[in-house]
């Protein structure tokens, strides 16, 4: 390793320096403010790395990464994700009793683990990044130790392992039949041999990923994890471990190729079809906030797919466009959540959110900015992205997946416009004291900030996209 | 770059009239009713200043009255392009008028979150103008969405008691539309960079973009099915008489006088140059769908026994008047439609703004429990008793110039569409003095004794009898402005050979050839 190598894996090393940094401070001395700023200056720092490995071009480090734009970019998404849910955690823990620091320490060791498998170009370190998140995840899921958090955690630990081994299994069919590791090597191998085996093992990884990702019929664990999970680690699983997963998938198969694979791909368009219309249909029938943006996350992951099908340039920066738009927004509509005061409870029934506009009217604002984006309505972030997806999508002819996702969205506005209509509902009966609790202001700031981006983004997206085009570009 | 300054104004007035309510439920009305009236007024300079110079008959593809064209979103060749032409300048016309109307009607009625209420209202007022103006597919498709959700709280948080239901109709059946759209936006999009290498949204560059037939003709459709609920066409309607009864007045107004045009603009601006041949094929088609709702609406409107859901159906009749003549596709037809799109806003904006006093005055919108009000409330029953008769088409106000125009043109298209569409007046006669009879003449059963117009209330009804009078006695200053916009929409025309309005028009049926337009009356 050179040292222009270790210029390039400098963002993660920070990132890995600050959860050390993060165990040594708990050790000494406990302070939940103090732990909340090391990690902030931690992402903050990681962040400012990006250029610099940036400037040293795109390089390989290792076989293991591969540090081009492409995976900075999604690296810069990701530590901006955690951040923002690093305080959104503070604003929604400071009240609670127990130790809440390591859960800081938890979330920057899932980001480490998620900007892993953005730059990873070899088995090995997808499958580190993986389980750094996986096992990560599993703990922040049931961290206050509440009975329904257990209950969440250990569904997704066991969901996790099943889906790991299965895609551990799919490793081994292509390694069996091509004799590398290597996403690049795989690919030329994979145009001269590809046989059953080889199919049968991107089958079986498409499947492990599919886990990862919640897509239907791979997503029972979904809504009981997101409604159990604390609201910010929701927004972390729905944000930054869709992401890193995503960014990987996306790497892997526009190396190896899913188009000259017809029963993959047959496989994938069946998978995004199921998951748009089963994922909005089942947000249909929820009365917990919580459940509802669980599926509707489901539908998002499937709209993306429709681009990611479509493959070539366009494609990957439709994604990566849609991508930020999403996490923005999820970010947002989950901060809300957490931020929402409900009698010493998580406000997540949809009964608890009514009146909000007229309780908290600009918390309600922001809510509902997020859930238009979502709905992918002009002016927001979202309505830029999902014209991004249908333009790829038309662009490649999938008329069926863009007919899909024109449903899909038609059916996702019922259950969103729900939300904002209970919002301005007028409150039924005296509402006791749920008006009293004052929003933090750090929260406050987070949440306008978002609804910042989601503007901006939805009303001139052209410096994002330039960005992307520029940078995130995979040769 | 005036062009840009008419929407930024409503949305900046429309943010300033939610902040300012904080000092008062006053400041908001105000605010708002400033603002239209400086818009209207600089929009009727501008006009008087067009006609002076003479130059409103720019005609060729690519000439507009102002322009602006600004980049964008350069990664997908979208632009920041507005251009104004006679129709579209018209077109914001009206929606200035409406807004002061809508502003003045709701002064009185809405007492609850007035900030947030005029916020919306603006913001509708600059969507439908953004839509009136661009000619970049995506930046209507942005303005085209945009009105949307103001336009569902106005309904979903002021509206009547139903009023979450009808919102909810209303926008999915708007949004899910609108999506086809989008699809079809797309498909030309890259049926025009596959033709030609360039991505573009703009619409001179698509026009006239080579396509199979069968491309073609699904891509009018899917911008067919948009335009086809907002305005709305017959199987497509059914969202308008919930939206419509249970908005608040000033959403009523809005729905009726603005909401419907835009579907119809649509077609005329987008539908007809870019998809002629498939709009063409689509005609009889079309024109059928229109008579039918002539007919259905109209009947249906007899039919019902609540006031606004009355008047919510006359709408879809004349909204079918407006397609016929859209389809029709000659220059009298055409002309037809736009007076109509004029003269239904203001006629049916008018009576929506009677059935919201008289409901906040006898608190029911029941046919069976009003009658004889003419005693107590002769300003307004006399205003009621001038737009029924507008609206069912009485000679000598703006309704009846537009349906007799519309009627020549079909007429010459086809005589079988063209004689049960005047059926149509037949109907509308009926329900238009049914109207008047129930509710203003008879006997006086409840005993009603109610205040009689206000000043401004009153001062509302006297513009909009002003307007509807001056569109039935001179349309022509109308007329002339629409022409250019009109005759370059007839030269995209499959055999386009089509002189001025009244010479001979471009015969589709030869059995019509002989007939000279005039001779019906």
């Amino acid at each position: 390793m050179s040292g222009q190598d270790f210029i390039s894996l400098l963002p993660l090393t920070v990132l890995a320096a600050t959860v050390v940094l993060i165990m040594l401070a708990v050790s000494v001395y406990r302070s939940h403010i103090l732990v909340l700023l090391i990690t902030l200056a931690g992402l903050t720092a990681a962040a400012a790395m990006l250029p610099l490995a940036a400037g040293s071009g795109p390089r390989r480090v290792t076989s293991l990464l591969v540090v081009d734009g492409y995976a900075l970019f999604y690296t810069g998404v990701i530590l901006a994700a955690t951040f923002v849910v690093a305080v959104f955690s503070f604003v929604y823990l400071r009240k609670q009793q127990g130790q809440q620091e390591e859960l800081y320490l938890l979330l920057l060791l899932a980001a480490l683990g998620a900007a892993v498998m953005a730059a990873s170009s070899h088995f090995a370190s997808l499958f580190l990044g993986l389980e750094l998140l996986s096992s990560s995840l599993f703990i922040l899921i049931a961290y206050p130790r509440g009975r329904l958090n257990i209950e969440a955690g250990v569904k997704y630990l066991i969901l996790a392992s099943v889906s790991t081994s299965v895609l551990l299994f799919g490793m081994a069919f292509i390694y069996d039949q091509t004799g590398t590791m290597q996403f690049s090597r795989m690919a030329a191998l994979a145009d001269a041999n590809a046989g059953v085996l080889f199919t049968t093992g991107l089958g079986l990884l498409a499947v492990g990923l599919g886990f990862k990702l919640a897509l239907v019929p791979f997503h029972m664990w979904t809504a009981d994890v997101y409604q159990g999970a604390p609201a910010p680690v929701t927004a972390f699983v729905a944000t930054v471990s869709k992401v890193g997963v995503f960014a990987l998938a996306l790497r892997f198969f526009s190396q190896v190729g899913i188009r000259p694979q017809a029963h993959l791909f047959l496989m994938f368009a069946l998978i995004a079809i199921a998951s748009m219309l089963a994922g909005n249909l089942l947000a249909l029938t929820q009365d917990n906030v919580k459940r509802i943006l669980a599926y509707s996350s489901i539908a998002h992951l499937g709209y993306l797919l429709v681009a990611f099908l479509a493959s070539g340039p366009l494609a990957i920066t439709a994604v990566t466009f849609y991508l930020s738009a999403y996490t923005a927004t999820t970010l947002g509509a989950f901060g809300v959540v957490g931020m929402t005061p409900c009698r010493g409870r998580e406000a997540d029934a949809v009964e608890d959110y009514r009146g909000l506009f007229w309780r908290r009217p600009w918390l309600a604002a922001i809510f509902a900015a997020m859930l238009f984006s979502l709905a992918g309505i002009p002016l927001t972030a979202g309505f830029i992205g999902k014209f991004y997806l249908l333009d790829a999508g038309v662009g490649s002819s999938l008329w069926l997946l863009v007919f899909s996702l024109v449903a899909g969205s038609g059916i996702s506005l019922y259950y969103y416009l729900r939300l904002v209509v209970v919002m301005y509902m007028r409150p039924r009966g005296a509402s006791s004291g749920e008006a009293t609790a004052s929003c933090p202001w750090a929260g406050s700031l987070m949440l306008t900030a978002l609804l910042a981006v989601i503007f901006w983004l939805g009303v001139y997206p052209a410096p994002l996209i330039d960005m992307i085009q520029k940078t995130a570009a995979l040769k | 770059m005036i062009l840009a300054w008419l929407i930024l104004w409503l949305l900046a007035g429309g943010l300033l009239a939610w902040f300012s309510a904080r000092w008062g439920n006053a400041w908001p009305r105000w605010i708002s009713l400033i603002t239209l009236l400086v818009q209207l007024a600089a929009l009727t300079g501008l006009w008087i200043g067009f006609f002076s110079h003479g130059n409103l008959a720019v005609a060729a593809p690519g000439q507009w009255l102002a322009e602006l064209n600004l980049p964008w979103i350069p990664a997908w060749g979208a632009r920041f392009h507005l251009a104004l032409d006679g129709v579209g300048l018209l077109m914001i016309l009206l929606t200035s008028f409406l807004g002061i109307v809508a502003v003045a009607a709701s002064w009185q009625g809405i007492q609850h979150r007035v900030g947030f209420f005029h916020f919306n209202l603006l913001w509708i007022l600059a969507a439908i103008d953004g839509v009136f103006l661009a000619v970049d597919l995506f930046l209507f498709y942005f303005f085209w969405e945009l009105m949307l959700v103001p336009l569902y709280f106005l309904i979903g948080i002021w509206g009547h008691q139903n009023r979450v239901y009808a919102a909810l109709k209303f926008f999915i059946f708007t949004q899910a539309s609108s999506l086809v759209m989008l699809v079809a936006i797309l498909g030309l999009y890259f049926a025009h960079a596959n033709s030609s290498g360039v991505y573009t949204f703009d619409y001179l560059g698509l026009l006239g973009t080579p396509m199979s037939s069968f491309t073609e003709m699904a891509l009018m459709l899917g911008f067919f099915i948009a335009f086809a609920v907002k305005l709305p066409v017959l199987p497509l309607h059914t969202w308008l008489p919930d939206a419509h009864t249970e908005a608040p007045t000033a959403g009523s107004v809005a729905l009726a006088g603005l909401v419907l045009k835009v579907g119809a603009f649509g077609m005329l601006r987008f539908l007809l140059p870019l998809f002629p041949r498939a709009a063409s094929d689509f005609s009889t088609l079309a024109m059928s769908l229109a008579v039918a709702g002539i007919i259905y609406g109209a009947l249906l409107a007899f039919s019902q026994t609540d006031l606004k859901r009355m008047v919510a159906y006359t709408s879809i009749s004349h909204m079918g008047f407006v397609l016929l003549g859209i389809f029709a596709w000659n220059q009298l037809a055409l002309q037809g439609a736009i007076v109509i799109m004029i003269a239904h806003g203001v006629s049916t904006g008018a009576l929506f703004v009677i059935v919201g006093d008289l409901q906040d005055r006898i608190h029911t919108r029941d046919l069976d429990r009003m009658g004889g009000l003419w005693s107590v409330m002769p300003r307004l029953s006399g205003a009621g008793l001038l737009f029924a008769l507008a609206s069912l088409g009485l000679p000598g106000l703006g309704n009846f110039v537009g349906e007799f125009l519309v009627l020549l043109g079909v007429y010459q298209v086809s005589i079988p569409l063209a004689v049960l569409a005047s059926l149509g007046f037949i109907v509308s006669t009926v329900y238009a003095l049914w109207l008047v009879q129930r509710v203003f003449l008879g006997r006086n059963k409840h005993h009603r004794q109610l205040p009689d117009y206000n000043l401004r209330e009153s001062a509302i009804m006297a513009v909009m009898i002003v307007v509807i009078t001056a569109l039935g006695l001179y349309p022509q200053p109308v007329l002339s402005t629409a022409r250019g916009a009109l005759k370059k929409l007839g030269s995209y025309a499959p055999g386009h050979h089509q002189p001025e309005a009244s010479g001979a028009v471009a015969h589709k049926d030869p059995q019509a050839g002989a007939t000279k337009p005039g001779s019906g009356s």
